[in-house]
């Protein structure tokens, strides 16, 4: 079946994963359509990342189906590369590689992975650096960055690869809050730009204003989801309703 | 609040010394001159009047006792470099995907790691043909050949563990990070895990050395004409008592001449990686 872009770009269904005897996600189901932007909120320890990291296998599912781009992940023969060739995160550490600069931190899959022109993706991760408000950053190492600098470089880095929906997981949250405002900027950038995109987040502000779908984690399960609007105004379990009282 | 100055254990600043390997430091090169220039002064009053000096007697032989160093120094890189080649693949292997290659791998690195030097040294010594033959070439196997191929397997071993342990104490997170990119694991390994070993591994490994080098004087017991026989040969062919003394200490001057600036090097280097 060739997948198009009016069926869902992730479908999730009945995903579940243990780990050694713990249940993390108990029956997960969701889609995400071309475009859209979702957040994904709940307390610690509700298998917010161990979704994200299903969805480009990174973590193995147990049982269940995720179909990206109508491919199916949870299958022993699956090309994991091709997959993560079209998924792009961004992880909580920001995890750059500490011996290149920011400029070889981004040209560095597009040469040796998608093996593309140098002189080309040199002028792209350029662009890139520049699209996340980081010019003349090209030459320093991370560790000469802020945290909030590193995560932008690590957006830019994944954006190289031309991804098709970008995974951010807690992306803010190891981050000193002056620094937080420029990465929310530059996921919002990212999401009017017609980026579909999956995002773990805490920040309740950032979630009512750029998602399409906020979906409610606990416990392992999606305890419900709905428009940012309604989800925030009038929640309907009280779990949810729970956690947002805490929160806000 | 006073840090320096408290009864409370754990506001009191954490030392790392304690764990430190063992070094050569300064005062071992002074004790060590100290001493020597105590035995030259003994064995001079000792020495039996006509006789030639004890310090003429060791700048006599001084010019033989180089060329056993030499060979010394000669056998510590070749048994480093045989011992890093083989090494770094043999901890790779350590790591590997593969469970047969990863216990057979871990095996042989603990075999060579806990066996004592001098046994492997008479393993190889005797286990070893004194030549081969590769094709018509006949290619003799010199005794101090043989040997340094038996120091370069403790060696090889520790090597391995060197890699290994650099390897697991790179972050999860940059596998993750090279995984979402894509990248292979082979070029995971090759451009982002690799890179940063060998800054991490290179203190250790050039500690390595000196530990290796020091233990060169081993040989003399399967016979190779390195330092320490020929040390021994000379104090026979002189057969003055009041020479063994300043002879061996002499002796241990030159390996520590030798091996200090590689430890004050392998110092610097680890305060200069420690602080990025």
């Amino acid at each position: 079946m060739v997948w198009t872009p009016d069926q869902p770009l992730v479908s999730l269904r009945a995903v579940f994963k243990s780990f050694r005897g713990v249940e993390v996600l108990k029956g997960v189901s969701m889609e995400v359509m071309q475009g859209q932007v979702i957040c994904i909120i709940g307390p610690s320890g509700s298998g917010k990342s161990t979704l994200l990291r299903c969805v480009n296998a990174l973590v193995p599912i147990d049982s269940g189906s995720i179909l990206v781009e109508g491919q199916e992940v949870n299958d022993d023969k699956l090309d994991k590369l091709a997959l993560r060739r079209k998924v792009g995160m961004v992880f909580q550490q920001y995890n750059l590689f500490p011996h290149k600069t920011a400029l070889e931190n981004v040209m560095m899959a597009p040469i040796h992975v998608l093996k593309r022109d140098r002189k080309e993706v040199e002028a792209q991760a350029h662009a890139l650096i520049a699209k996340v408000r980081l010019q003349g950053k090209e030459d320093a190492y991370p560790g000469e960055l802020s945290g909030g600098q590193q995560q932008r470089i690590a957006i830019a880095r994944s954006l190289a690869m031309n991804p098709d929906i970008m995974l951010f997981d807690e992306v803010t949250a190891a981050l000193d809050p002056e620094t937080v405002k420029d990465v929310l900027v530059t996921i919002r950038e990212l999401a009017a730009d017609g980026m579909t995109c999956m995002i773990v987040t805490h920040e309740m502000g950032f979630a009512r204003e750029v998602a399409n779908e906020v979906y409610f984690t606990d416990g392992g399960v999606l305890v419900e989801h709905a428009p940012p609007k309604q989800f925030f105004a009038s929640p309907r379990d009280p779990r949810t309703r729970q956690f947002l009282d805490q929160i806000l | 609040m006073i840090v320096g100055r408290t009864d409370l254990a754990v506001l009191k600043p954490f030392r790392i010394g304690a764990a430190e390997p063992w070094r050569f430091s300064a005062w071992h090169g002074a004790a060590l001159a100290a001493a020597l220039i105590v035995a030259v002064g003994i064995g001079e009053a000792q020495a039996a009047p006509g006789t030639p000096g004890i310090v003429a007697t060791i700048l006599k032989w001084t010019p033989l006792l180089a060329q056993g160093f030499a060979l010394n120094i000669a056998m510590s890189f070749l048994a480093m470099a045989i011992g890093t080649v083989i090494g770094v693949p043999l901890g790779l292997a350590q790591i590997s995907l593969l469970p047969p290659v990863r216990a057979g791998s871990w095996f042989v690195t603990q075999f060579f790691r806990n066996s004592p030097w001098l046994v492997l040294l008479f393993y190889c010594m005797l286990l070893l043909p004194f030549e081969f033959r590769i094709g018509h070439t006949i290619v003799p196997l010199p005794g101090w050949l043989k040997s340094t191929i038996g120091l370069s397997l403790p060696v090889m071993a520790n090597m391995a563990e060197l890699v290994r342990g650099a390897v697991r104490s790179i972050s999860f997170g940059q596998w993750e990070a090279a995984d979402s990119l894509a990248m292979t694991r082979a070029q995971t390994l090759r451009m982002i895990i690799l890179p940063q070993c060998v800054k991490r591994m290179t203190p250790p490994w050039m500690n390595l050395y000196a530990i290796l080098t020091v233990a060169t004087p081993l040989t003399s017991v399967v016979g190779v004409s390195e330092a320490m026989t020929l040390t021994g040969d000379i104090l026979s062919s002189e057969g003055r008592s009041e020479l063994l003394v300043p002879m061996y200490l002499y002796l241990l001057l030159w390996f520590f001449l030798y091996c200090y600036p590689i430890a004050r090097a392998t110092l610097a280097l680890e305060k200069r990686f420690a602080v990025k």
